[in-house]
């Protein structure tokens, strides 16, 4: 299992991660970002992906 | 086939975030070889965007900014601090500034972009802002009450006006531009954010150029090219930049615009050969995207090193794995999203596909309306090639699918 942390204090919610992990993270009708914190671990190289296309660099896979 | 000397490391020039995703997609796709990556600033891979927005507002520091680090790449050389001085594609090898020559085994070229600067004499207080060390040393300037000229009116002018004003500065803008960020948003956008940014209370001198940057030691004024002269403290250039190729000269590489590289990532010659041990990564590349065209372009959007980094890694681990895999994984398709955002003061913008490539009569707006929030639709052929949003984000996601299924 992989868990996420996302800082809501850094996100802006651009949205980027929810095209790279769509099970994980989507964006809500008022446009704010919504996330599951755990993944399974065949889930891993899209978690990555979301993390590395954030512009915020606010999410993290806490090892 | 693999015909280079199996002991030599992969080399990758430049150590931004285009060496690095570079570095962990040859770890991801398998490679266990050397990896060794040169870069000629001295701090470890950090995100830039922040530099001009976020960082600048706050504390500037390589912690706030740092890319974390990932398994499997503790066994990685960086050589920070040396800069790539000549290359020789034939005898595989290296030459850096101090005077060492590394032979390499494949070659990823990610040197990016440098800030191109204005010709005048270098006193104090003259600015631009590309590395965290060109932060820091503006950031410490951007004093309240400071008197700050910006001097083009691109993304990255429009934002470092607006962190300075936020700081307490007396912020203009001096641009040959008719409206700011015209070229890539199109006149009417353009003359929206003008409209935004004046409410802010900067003000645009539009239409002229910097003439002269007058005092001895440190900035005094700036003198424009209609003759005005505006009291000064500190100058911020932000009048595009420059690839970062003198490195390459000689080498037999297409150096037209940047390094033309194939829809693999591999570097073109010349003589129109893709090389299968040399790939072009980030900002500096110019490559075809089947998404628009057959064209190969430079795309200076924040997503580009990452997506091209990927790409090249896993291309060249296939090289280097030498298992007969190699072709299919040309021919996988690739077709990155161009994707950039920008806040300026309430201003959110966020866009995916690629705005410049339409004219100003081929922009519509989609939905909402310009002055609060919008969707704007920049076709080609009556084509969706971009979608811009000014303080909308999901209701620009089907336009994003739109865009990446063809547009129609």
């Amino acid at each position: 299992m992989i868990k996420i942390e996302v800082d809501m204090n850094q996100c802006q919610h651009y949205g980027q991660c929810v095209f790279e992990a769509p099970d994980n993270f989507k964006l809500n009708d008022d446009d704010k970002l919504e996330y599951v914190a755990e993944a399974p671990d065949s889930e891993r190289d899209n978690i990555e992906a979301a993390v590395d296309v954030c512009p915020m660099q606010a999410i993290r896979i806490v090892e | 086939m693999s015909e280079a000397n199996p002991a030599a490391p992969v080399v990758i020039v430049g150590a931004a975030m285009g060496g690095l995703r570079a570095a962990e997609s040859l770890r991801r796709s398998g490679y266990t070889g050397a990896i060794c990556v040169v870069g000629d600033e001295l701090h470890a891979p950090y995100n830039r965007p922040p530099l001009s927005k976020e960082v600048l507002a706050t504390e500037v520091t390589h912690d706030a900014v740092a890319f974390p680090s990932r398994a499997g790449m503790d066994d990685v050389e960086w050589m920070l601090g040396v800069r790539a001085s000549a290359v020789d594609l034939d005898a595989r090898t290296l030459t850096t500034d101090d005077g060492q020559v590394q032979p390499w085994r494949a070659l990823v070229i990610a040197t990016g972009l440098r800030a191109r600067r204005l010709d005048f004499a270098p006193i104090a207080g003259r600015h631009v802002v590309r590395s965290l060390d060109d932060a820091m040393g503006l950031r410490a300037e951007l004093t309240e009450g400071a008197r700050v000229v910006v001097v083009g009116s691109g993304f990255l002018g429009c934002e470092l006006s607006a962190t300075a004003s936020k700081l307490g500065c007396s912020v203009t803008i001096v641009t040959p531009s008719v409206e700011p960020m015209i070229r890539p948003l199109g006149d009417l956008v353009a003359q929206e954010m003008r409209r935004r940014l004046n409410v802010e209370g900067v003000e645009i001198l539009s239409g002229v150029t910097v003439a002269a940057i007058n005092g001895e030691t440190s900035v005094e004024s700036v003198e424009l090219s209609d003759g005005r002269v505006i009291e000064a403290d500190v100058v911020v250039e932000s009048v595009g930049s420059e690839c970062n190729i003198e490195w390459l000269e000689g080498s037999g590489l297409d150096l037209g615009d940047g390094v033309l590289a194939d829809n693999a990532m591999r570097a073109v010659t010349t003589d129109g050969v893709a090389r299968d041990d040399v790939y072009v990564v980030g900002d500096i590349a110019r490559f075809p995207n089947p998404m628009f065209d057959d064209v190969p372009r430079r795309i200076e959007h924040w997503n580009i090193p990452t997506d091209t980094g990927k790409r090249a890694g896993a291309v060249l681990a296939a090289w280097l794995a030498d298992d007969g895999s190699f072709d299919e994984v040309v021919a996988k398709p690739f077709a990155p999203m161009p994707s950039f955002w920008s806040n300026q003061f309430e201003i959110k913008l966020q866009a995916y596909g690629l705005l410049g490539l339409v004219a100003d009569d081929d922009i519509r707006i989609l939905e909402g309306d310009l002055t609060e929030q919008a969707a704007v639709g920049y076709f080609r052929d009556d084509r969706l090639v971009g979608v811009l949003g000014i303080g909308m984000k999901a209701a620009l996601l089907p336009y994003r699918k739109q865009i990446a299924e063809g547009g129609s």
